[in-house]
């Protein structure tokens, strides 16, 4: 498999507090990868640093080969990697259908976009029923799949997810984790940081524990999924 | 009856110059989270770039109007590059304040070196005849100034709802770094808003001097001021609400001016302001935006 995202080395500081202090992983093409870690491990900051929202100190991002390490976040979306932002962000007081086009905003093929659209609007039929709602108007489920519905409409080779069952009922956890499953089948890599880390753990190819900015323990997610130290601190058991 | 609607007709046509700058400070504010106390000064410089062009070259009016709104564009473009850019990052508001008001005075000064102190008489600008309608009569000024405003207005909303660079001012309005995960360049939006927001400044500094002919360096201050007040009152940050604050705004202030005392109308004027955010803080239009966790 070809190697799509490669993270060297990757080191970030807020202020003089470490946050990331130097961590290596990477995710090859149809992968789904697991990012796990207890809160204020660094997991957001490590997708924040692949889309350009955070200054590195130091270390390198590679997609696809180039070097992605200071293109500016505008400059990310077009490449191939769209990002789900933790908590969600969409544009409360835009419309659902206002959100999905901005999640097309650098494409230029026109009817191929409203190709896209209605095949979202096929997998999350909520947002077709609420298109011209205000999204701040949403219940958190569906803010969560309008989130990655125009993440989606972007039409990534990469899609980064940071926590998308957080603060969600059961069965919406059930019904987001579907759908990354859905986009996995359907071709596109998965990069998830969860806290829902058995989930996580299940759908996931492979995974990386990531510990007070340090990486401490990777593997295949099925191995991890029997490691004890791993049940004792993320699983519960 | 006849006179206190002349006034009130009057107080539109002061209102919708109000409103048109009010909507430039509403737009930076709302999308560079910044009050541009220069604002009321890119009126000036639109007004003195068409008084040099019309009255100074003698060339044809529609060219001073064309130079005075590409010249504040400009102008708009480049003060957000020099003096507020390079802030954006530090993440100071107070330093952008401070900053912000400096170039209003680089502004006025500018204008004194090169105009001189003295007020220059601005006439002839906008070559509308008197309108007599009946008892009325209106100064082609007054009905140009609510025309011009309509437009500029209804195409705003037209740009902002309809085309791509408007939904990304929104968008950056809303939310930047998710803005910016969209493929928005956050800064080449913001530079956008200053473009229409200055240009839309220079309009209304040509109707102001064509409506009040008289031009020095600080013909922008008071009516920046009001406009403030006018975006605040309205609701800062919404577009509809500093349209709405423009014309009230004018409207007090003339009624006040003609049945109270013009010497107290601009007290007056800040009364009401105070008075509204008192009742409604959010401003008339504004409104409590409410996240969901
Ligand atoms: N903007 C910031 N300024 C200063 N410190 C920050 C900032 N963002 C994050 N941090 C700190 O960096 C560390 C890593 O934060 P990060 O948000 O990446 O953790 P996380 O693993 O995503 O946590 P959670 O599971 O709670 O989302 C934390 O200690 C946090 O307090
Ligand atoms: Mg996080």
């Amino acid at each position: 498999m070809a190697e799509m995202l490669k993270v060297e080395d990757l080191k970030v500081k807020y202020g003089v507090i470490p946050a990331l202090k130097g961590i290596n992983f990477k995710v090859d093409e149809g992968e789904v990868i697991a990012l796990i870690g207890a809160n204020g491990a660094g997991k957001t900051t490590a997708l924040h640093t692949i889309t350009g929202l955070v200054e590195k100190s130091g270390g390198r991002v590679l997609f696809e080969g180039k070097d992605i390490t200071h293109t500016p976040p505008h400059k990310i979306v077009s490449m191939g990697i769209a990002h789900v932002p933790e908590g969600r962000r969409v544009f409360p007081e835009l419309t659902v259908y206002q959100n999905l086009m901005l999640g097309a905003y650098t494409r230029k093929d026109g009817a191929e976009k409203a190709e896209t659209l209605s095949g979202i609007y096929r997998r999350f039929p909520r947002l077709k029923e609420r298109e011209k709602q205000l999204a701040g108007t949403l219940s958190g489920g569906e803010q969560q799949m309008l989130a990655m519905g125009r993440a989606l409409m972007s039409k990534p080779r990469l899609i980064l997810m940071d926590e998308p069952s957080m603060g969600l009922s059961p069965i919406f956890v059930n019904e987001i984790f579907d759908i990354i499953r859905q986009v996995s089948e359907q071709g596109v890599t998965v990069l998830l940081v969860e806290q829902n880390a058995k989930k996580a753990l299940t759908i996931a190819d492979r995974a990386y524990v990531l510990e007070t900015g340090s990486i401490t323990n990777s593997g295949k997610a099925s191995d991890l999924l029997e490691d004890d130290s791993i049940r004792k601190a993320y699983l519960g058991e | 009856m006849v006179s206190f609607i002349t006034n009130l007709i009057n107080g539109l046509s002061l209102g919708s110059i109000y409103a048109i700058i009010a909507i430039g400070y509403t737009m930076v504010y709302g999308i560079a989270k910044m009050l541009n106390f220069a604002h009321g000064d890119i009126i000036m410089v639109g007004a003195y770039i068409a008084f040099t062009v019309i009255t100074t070259l003698s060339l044809p009016v529609g060219l001073g109007i064309l130079f005075a709104v590409g010249g504040c564009l400009l102008f708009g473009i480049a003060i957000e590059k020099i003096a507020y850019k390079p802030l954006r990052k530090a993440g100071s508001p107070l330093a952008v304040l401070i900053t912000a008001i400096g170039v209003s005075y680089f502004l006025e000064n500018m204008a004194l070196l090169i105009f001189g102190s003295d007020p220059k008489i601005f006439s002839s600008v906008v070559p509308f005849q008197t309108v007599a309608a009946g008892p009325f009569v209106i100064p082609g000024t007054t009905l140009i100034s609510i025309v011009v405003s309509l437009i500029l207005v209804t195409a705003l909303q037209l740009f902002i709802n309809k085309t791509k660079p408007g939904q990304a001012m929104l968008a950056v309005s809303q939310d930047r770094d998710a803005a910016s995960l969209m493929g928005i360049s956050v800064n080449g939006t913001i530079s956008l808003t200053f473009a229409i927001g200055s240009a839309m400044a220079g309009v209304a500094g040509v109707l102001l001097c064509s409506a009040y002919p008289s031009l020095s360096p600080y013909t922008g201050a008071m009516p920046g001021i009001k406009a403030f007040v006018a975006a605040v009152l309205g609701g800062i940050g919404s577009i509809p609400g500093a349209m709405i604050g423009g014309l009230v705004l004018g409207i007090i202030e003339i009624l006040a001016r003609t049945y109270i005392s013009s010497q107290l109308s601009d007290a007056i004027v800040f009364s009401v302001l105070i008075i509204v955010l008192l009742v409604k803080p959010t401003g008339l239009m504004g409104k409590v935006i409410q996240e969901k966790v």
